[in-house]
């Protein structure tokens, strides 16, 4: 069954792990597990660091010695291993989503299509800028032709991970942005079902307001294909205490639920120190359906959205990068080229870098500098309260304190 | 004394905002900084440490893979001359599974690397290091 027909299905929300291991054997359990959860959930490969960024040769080397990798190598395992891994889901009806963060995603979803896999995700911007040093050009070439792949395989499904950019202290209405147009891309491609992500961040009502613009700007844009939301919990620094990443991704869940989310990615307690295990992983999902559940049952919500220009700023973002070139991908070229497109603290050659996101007093995320962005210039934001490096960690551990203080 | 730190994540890794961090915390102690940023292949990594021939080489990574990641790169950059006796250190989150185990951190200090710092070091024990530093002509030496 493909991502959509599934969440299609009994209208309750999808949760799905990010989960992932060197080990066929554990990996293959842990599918299995996500399985047999008490939960609606779509399994997950990730894949490890080195096929990433197209290093075959030191997976292997790691398989060899037997260092554990974060994550399944998928080029290094013969592609009939990955099948016998994932038939039982595939008789089951039950979704496998490959998550693998490479700029460079062409040898992958060649394998993908060997291992009888159409679900992935990432995306010519949101898998180059934060995860590689390769060329935006060059990603957006090689997406290009990974998406025109991608989409001859039956059921083909392409998630933008666009709301994550960084995890963190980027203001949402980039965020919406890159992921409409994104998926925009994707569809340009030839894919005919996409997903849209938004990364929960620091500020219940203003993530609210973020997905009412994504689901506005979507609707528009997007008229022609399949398409839904999918909320990724919390992306940053998290939580130490199990309590508090409880917390913290039970609120997730309500957001999803609220905000019109159709699936969640979570994370589990483990976040904040090492991978987490098959348990953790699946007690992290059931935790969060059950959550969904509950709310999904109670009163709708009542809270007023409130506009603070986040529509209005991703609008103005997606037609200034729409009128740069009808060709997506080199409509995102210039975008970043030019700045009309920047992410804040990005290190990437090619993003300009003069953007800045701050934290308000009241926890909102919000523009400090906008650089070259066709958006309003925000006030100064004045000196700050530390030396620039406590600034920056507490801002990142904001998150973090105020779920981990809650639990004390 | 002003030291020219050069700072770099490993092959794999992408993660930076351990290296945005570390940057202002060295600028902040008084030192220039070069950030080589994401996923710096090893040879990158060598050629700038020939070229700006720094104080002390930091190298942060926290995706997990830095156990094999730094045993690989460190054996690279002693291999070359001119960088036997550079000051190499690296931390972060090393292993996949929490703190590295007592061994591979031996393994990592016998392979060349200066100091290993594990998941809860700050900015503290960079702060005495890199204080501990005495430099020489032929870059920076450790006191031991
Ligand atoms: C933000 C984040 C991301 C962002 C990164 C954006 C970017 N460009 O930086 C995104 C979403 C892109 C991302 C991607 C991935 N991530 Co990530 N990420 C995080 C997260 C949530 C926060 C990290 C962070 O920003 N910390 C803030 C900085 C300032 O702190 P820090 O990095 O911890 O560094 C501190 C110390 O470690 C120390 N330190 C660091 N280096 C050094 C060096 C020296 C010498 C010294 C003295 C000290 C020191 O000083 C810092 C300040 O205290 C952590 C989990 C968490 N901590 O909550 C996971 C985490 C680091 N990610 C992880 C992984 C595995 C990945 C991925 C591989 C995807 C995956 N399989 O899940 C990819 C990376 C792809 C690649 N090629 O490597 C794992 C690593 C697991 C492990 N080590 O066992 C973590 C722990 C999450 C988890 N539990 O699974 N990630």
């Amino acid at each position: 069954m493909t991502i959509s027909e599934f969440i299609a299905q009994d209208g309750v929300l999808v949760v799905q792990p990010r989960m992932g291991f060197s080990d066929p054997d554990l990996m293959r359990r842990g599918l299995l597990a996500v399985a047999q959860a008490s939960a609606r959930a779509v399994a997950t490969i990730t894949l490890d660091s080195y096929t990433r960024v197209n290093d075959v040769p030191a997976a292997a080397v790691a398989l060899r010695d037997g260092v554990p990798l974060n994550g399944y190598p998928i080029l290094n395992h013969p592609p009939s291993v990955t099948r016998a891994m994932v038939e039982p889901l595939v008789a089951a009806g039950i979704p496998v989503q490959v998550r693998h963060g490479s700029a460079l995603p062409l040898e992958i979803f060649a394998a993908l299509a060997e291992c009888g896999l159409a679900a992935t995700e990432g995306g010519p911007v949101s898998y180059c800028l934060p995860y590689s040093r390769v060329p935006l050009p060059q990603a957006v070439d090689n997406w290009a032709r990974a998406c025109d792949l991608l989409a001859r395989a039956p059921g083909a499904h392409l998630e933008s991970f666009g709301g994550c950019m960084l995890g963190q202290l980027c203001p949402p209405s980039l965020l919406v942005a890159i992921s409409v147009l994104e998926a925009m891309f994707f569809r340009q491609h030839g894919l005919r079902s996409v997903s849209l992500s938004y990364a929960q961040q620091t500020d219940r009502r203003q993530d609210m307001e973020a997905m009412d613009a994504m689901h506005r700007i979507a609707a528009v844009e997007l008229s022609d294909v399949d398409w839904h939301i999918v909320l990724y919990a919390y992306m940053g620094v998290f939580p130490r205490t199990r309590s508090g990443a409880l917390d913290l991704l039970g609120d997730a869940a309500e957001l999803a639920v609220h905000g019109g989310a159709d699936r969640l990615i979570v994370k589990t307690p483990a976040e904040a120190f090492r991978i987490p295990t098959i348990e953790e992983n699946i007690s992290a999902m059931e935790y969060a359906a059950a959550v969904a559940d509950e709310v999904a049952r109670g009163d709708p919500k009542t809270e007023r959205l409130v506009d603070t220009g986040v529509y209005a700023e991703a609008r103005t973002l997606v037609d200034a990068v729409l009128d740069l070139s009808p060709d997506i991908g080199r409509a995102l070229r210039l975008a970043f080229a030019r700045g009309v497109l920047d992410v804040p603290y990005c290190l990437h050659p090619d993003n300009a870098g003069l953007s800045r996101g701050v934290l308000d007093d009241s926890g909102r995320l919000r523009w400090s500098r906008v650089g070259r962005m066709p958006l309003p210039r925000p006030p100064d934001p004045g000196p700050g309260r530390s030396t620039p490096s406590a600034d920056l960690l507490s801002a990142l551990s904001y998150v973090e304190r105020k779920y981990d203080r809650a639990t004390l | 004394m002003k030291r020219l730190v050069l700072l770099s994540s490993v092959s794999s890794d992408a993660h930076t905002w351990n290296l945005v961090y570390l940057q202002l915390l060295i600028e902040e102690l008084g030192h220039d900084v070069v950030n080589l940023g994401a996923c710096v292949p090893d040879g990158l990594l060598v050629e700038s440490a020939l070229r700006h021939g720094p104080d002390l080489v930091v190298l942060s990574t926290v995706n997990g893979h830095g156990y094999g990641d730094g045993k690989r790169v460190i054996t690279a950059l002693r291999a070359q001359q001119a960088l036997r006796n550079t000051p190499v250190v690296i931390g972060g989150k090393l292993g996949v599974a929490g703190p590295l185990e007592p061994e591979r951190v031996d393994e990592l200090r016998a392979a060349g690397f200066d100091a290993v710092f594990g998941t809860d070091a700050g900015a503290e024990e960079l702060r005495r290091f890199i204080g501990d530093l005495v430099p020489t002509s032929a870059g920076g030496e450790l006191v031991t």
